[in-house]
């Protein structure tokens, strides 16, 4: 089932891509229908998840792929991977059901998102770790073309930045999945069986150097200041669906991948050093949100944002691979973690859509040029605001109900962080507001006349995401209990 | 004499002499002749070699001068398969010169010097290869007797290889005035023994006179002009099997030096890094394809030294050295067989748009040069992780983090092949050379993806292979 959630996008990226005859239109249509299927099937697992398993990954499906090294297919999830993937599989939808200007080459661009999403599924499912690194890299290609081709600026410069700057990035963590993979015995690249040996529990100059590795390799994804200066051009560049699953999925894969790996198989290292990560994940906070506050170009602004948010995701992962504090604090901010990957997925997904939308109608980003829109647009007006209301915290919408908990837990690990990570939230409210502010109030420019609001594509794509955004907020229980099942079990609160 | 466990090399000589008979006594017209015959050549010898492979066990033979063992005839199936993709390159490009039926002898001939710089387990059996190998490489490279750039690539070739056969030559005699002996297997006891200065002496000069072959620092300054200059065919063949060889015939020689009192290791270490980074921020800016893919062939020369401190460290340096060169070999053919089938176009901007009028030649130039990054799951990928496992095992992990760098670094020119190819309009008209290096083309480009997808089957092979002696 799981193999299938990654294989059919695939195969409807190769039909797409040698299907020369497909009209744009159909090449649209082929690629909705087949988006919905991974989703589907990803409800079916999650109606399958046994919640009180002591065995961590579940549904698991294997076959061999280089036994003579180790590697394997092997697919399986937890409830953080599931909750991360169903999130991406609701973006990817979105995204491919969003108009966009495909430049006359929509069966590629779609083809591009297709595959794109095969490879975000595969690297949230898999549970090898040289699978994961496969799938980690191919995300880069995917990326890199989608920006280059379809992006607008100077596309091809953000894209090549993002390319070095990520597969640098991604090559550092294959030296530390190495360095890891050559301590099991027998070889194997077995999540699970890497997990419950821990090898390098002894510590010692080669865990530390191997940590690095990991940590750096993965902070450049997150992404985490200072080694973040890809992403702002990157976002800015990118068609608006493109960078939705750029700040949706492929930053998840970051601070999924500390999860995975790092914290859950070096955790005795990661503990010595999560004050570290928590430290630079507390600059990030508020770095991310200061430096988002100075931006007048909309996009530059959710990009910052971005930054921020995963800031507060790593620092609840470095909170809950902590030494002291208690576990239960710990397994709260983990799952605080995964949620607040959740909900910035479906968050920041809609928002990015929507500065699509802004870009679409006036082929400009900047602040100043708009104000007053609550008028001819509405529908917009409305979205914006929601997303925004929940990307600043508000309680009754997703991000509250993570940033609470990842708060709640450093609290009680390191008060300080959680003290310095509270003036972040602060500046992005004020961030949010402002930017509300400019769009959508004051006088309407005369230039903006006649500014049409949300076609109904649009408002069906975003009316999705941020309706769960809401179902989150309010009746959180179904997401939390299956997240915090697996936190406790990491952490071992029992 | 054990003749008929060489059967698979003798067959390659006599090919070529058949070539050469063939070519006196056919007119102008049918000179193609020679490639059929030098296919069923590469296809017999193949199937002899690996036939070997499966059923005698890895020793020495003909009295301990020549090497059965795995490395060996793995690099010598590379050797004929890139021979045999070469020879399908070859008689379009060649159509228009009278008289070439002798061209698929020297490749023949050619392969036969790189096969016996894999497999010699005696010194002067090696320098034999070496000459073998040079010689015949002087004429591919300046074949096209009228053409400046291939007169010069070929007198840039024959300049720094005539020096480097010298050093070599030097090289193997200190290493015979130190152990009395040119046999492999009582040269290495014996050498443990021997003066240091000694064999400091003939392990720079035996790595230096091998590393013409390889195209490493410092002797890799043919690299470029041969690529740039000479028929493209030869580009293919010259920047691949001589290196192919000479991997596995350094990786040989250098084992016999004792551990202690030489520093080896640190010494080839050393020479892999400067290799690739010389190659890689040589090729940065280069205007000119094949130049760039010249460049680069000397950059994946530093990634393939990699292996070489790690033998007898790591269990995964043998499998890693006959690994990557394999998948290198299959990248740089499918990208010469691009610039092959494209009648040899080498201006970096006369490749914008290709993906637009000829999709299925920059999808294999894109495949190419991206498995030379080391993009998953292609060929070259499978290569760098038993390159850079073998690094780390053997202690060599700071190895392993120059070639990090150096895979960044040169995925920004290999970028700006691909981006300016997949993203810019598409020009009026692409030309191309016919269906058969159109077919050598798509061998190599299958064998990239296949390498890296079903590497199963190679890697299980791979990781018997030993390095006698």
């Amino acid at each position: 089932m799981l193999t299938a959630a990654v294989l059919l996008p695939l195969a409807g990226a190769t039909a797409l891509a040698g299907w020369r005859r497909l009209s744009e239109r159909d090449a649209r249509r082929l690629a909705m229908a087949v988006s919905v299927v991974p989703l589907a099937l990803l409800v079916a697992a999650w109606l399958r998840f046994d919640r009180g398993s002591p065995e961590l990954f579940q549904l698991t499906e294997e076959a061999p792929w280089i036994p003579t090294l180790g590697v394997g297919w092997r697919m399986g999830v937890d409830g953080i991977a599931l909750a991360v993937a169903s999130a991406s599989a609701v973006v990817f939808c979105a995204a491919i059901a969003y108009p966009v200007d495909t430049m006359g080459r929509g069966r590629q661009y779609h083809g591009w998102l297709l595959f794109l999403e095969a490879v975000s599924l595969g690297l949230f499912l898999t549970t090898d770790l040289l699978v994961f690194y496969v799938f980690f890299d191919l995300s880069l290609v995917g990326m890199y073309f989608l920006i280059a081709r379809w992006g607008h600026g100077q596309p091809r410069v953000a894209a090549l930045k993002f390319f070095l700057y990520t597969l640098s990035g991604s090559l550092v963590m294959l030296l530390g999945i190495l360095g890891l993979y050559l301590e099991t015995d027998p070889l194997t690249f077995d999540m699970a069986t890497i997990i419950a040996e821990q090898p390098l529990a002894a510590g010692g100059a080669r865990a530390g150097l191997v940590l690095l590795a990991l940590v750096v390799g993965l902070a450049v994804k997150t992404p985490l200041a200072p080694v973040h200066t890809w992403l702002p051009p990157a976002h800015v560049d990118a068609p608006g669906p493109v960078s939705a699953v750029l700040a949706g999925v492929l930053l998840k894969m970051g601070a999924y991948g500390l999860i995975r790996i790092p914290f859950a198989m070096l955790s005795d290292t990661f503990a010595d050093w999560a004050f570290l990560l928590a430290a630079a994940a507390t600059v990030s906070v508020v770095y991310g949100a200061l430096v988002g506050l100075g931006q007048s170009n909309l996009k530059a602004r959710i990009a910052y944002t971005s930054i921020n948010h995963m800031g507060y995701t790593v620092l609840g992962i470095a909170v809950a691979g902590a030494a002291a504090g208690n576990a239960d604090a710990r397994a709260l901010a983990l799952t605080g973690a995964t949620v607040e990957m959740v909900a910035h997925a479906l968050i920041t997904g809609a928002l990015f859509l929507i500065a699509g939308s802004f870009w679409a109608r006036t082929g400009d980003y900047e602040l100043g040029h708009y104000g007053g829109l609550a008028g001819p647009a509405r529908t917009l007006a409305f979205a914006t605001t929601l997303a925004s209301f929940a990307s600043l915290g508000l309680p009754g919408l997703a991000g509250f109900v993570a940033e609470v908990q990842i708060l709640i837990g450093t609290f009680a690990v390191y008060p300080v962080a959680a003290g310095v990570a509270l003036l972040g939230l602060l500046v992005t409210a004020a961030l949010f507001l402002q930017m509300l502010q400019r769009l959508f109030f004051g006088e309407l420019p005369s230039e903006r006349k006649g500014f049409p609001d949300l076609r109904r594509t649009e408002a069906a794509a975003l009316g999705g995401l941020l309706a769960l955004v809401v179902v989150i907020g309010v009746y959180p229980r179904w997401l939390l209990d299956l997240v915090q099942a697996t936190s406790r079990l990491m952490i071992g609160a029992g | 004499m054990p003749v008929g466990e060489v059967a698979g090399e003798i067959t390659v000589v006599l090919g070529a002499a058949a070539v050469v008979v063939t070519a006196l006594f056919t007119g102008r017209g049918r000179q193609w002749l020679g490639a059929p015959i030098a296919l069923a050549t590469c296809v017999v010898s193949a199937a002899l070699i690996g036939s070997r492979l499966a059923t005698t066990p890895q020793k020495l033979t003909w009295e301990g001068a020549w090497a059965l063992d795995h490395a060996a005839g793995w690099a010598e199936l590379v050797i004929l398969a890139v021979t045999a993709i070469t020879v399908l390159l070859s008689p379009e490009w060649l159509a228009t010169d009278a008289r070439h039926g002798e061209w698929y002898a020297l490749l023949l001939l050619s392969a036969a010097g790189a096969m016996t710089i894999a497999s010699a387990a005696d010194s002067m059996e090696l320098v034999l290869g070496v000459l073998l190998s040079s010689v015949t490489g002087y004429v591919l490279a300046a074949y096209h007797r009228r053409s400046a750039l291939a007169v010069e690539a070929g007198a840039k070739y024959f300049l720094v290889g005539a020096l480097t056969n010298t050093l070599l030559l030097a090289g193997v005699v200190l290493m015979f005035g130190a152990a009395g002996t040119t046999l492999y297997a009582e040269t290495g006891p014996a050498l443990a023994e021997a003066s240091p200065t000694v064999l400091v002496g003939a392990a720079v000069l035996v790595t230096v006179g091998l590393a013409f072959k390889l195209g490493a620092v410092p002797a890799h300054a043919w690299m470029p002009d041969v690529s740039q200059g000479s028929p493209a065919p030869a580009a293919a063949f010259l920047t691949v099997v001589p290196k192919v060889g000479a991997i596995v015939g350094l990786a040989r020689v250098l084992a016999l030096f004792p551990d202690g009192a030489v520093g080896w290791r640190l010494l080839v270490a050393a020479t892999a890094a400067l290799t690739m980074t010389v190659g890689n921020l040589s090729a940065l800016w280069q205007d000119d394809l094949r130049r760039l893919l010249g460049w680069s062939s000397v950059s994946q020369a530093g990634y393939a030294l990699m292996a070489v401190p790690a033998l007898g460290r790591s269990e995964a340096a043998v499998p890693a050295l006959v690994f990557f060169v394999t998948a290198y070999a299959a990248a740089q053919m499918a990208a010469f067989g691009v610039v092959t089938e494209l009648r040899g176009r080498t201006a970096l901007h006369d490749y914008r748009g290709l993906g637009g009028r000829r999709p299925a030649l920059a999808l294999a130039l894109g495949l190419a040069l991206l498995s030379f990054v080391g993009i998953p799951p292609l060929a070259g990928f499978a290569g760098k992780l038993l390159l850079f496992t073998a690094a780390i095992d053997s202690g060599y992990a700071w190895l392993a983090a120059v070639a990090v760098v150096n895979t960044v670094i040169s995925l920004f020119y290999y970028m700006r092949v691909i981006g300016p190819m997949v993203l810019d309009p598409a020009p009026a008209s692409v030309p191309v050379l016919g269906r058969w290096a159109g077919a050598g083309t798509a061998a190599a480009t299958a064998l990239v993806l296949a390498l890296g997808v079903a590497a199963q089957p190679l890697l299980h092979a791979a990781s018997g292979a030993r390095l006698l002696p």
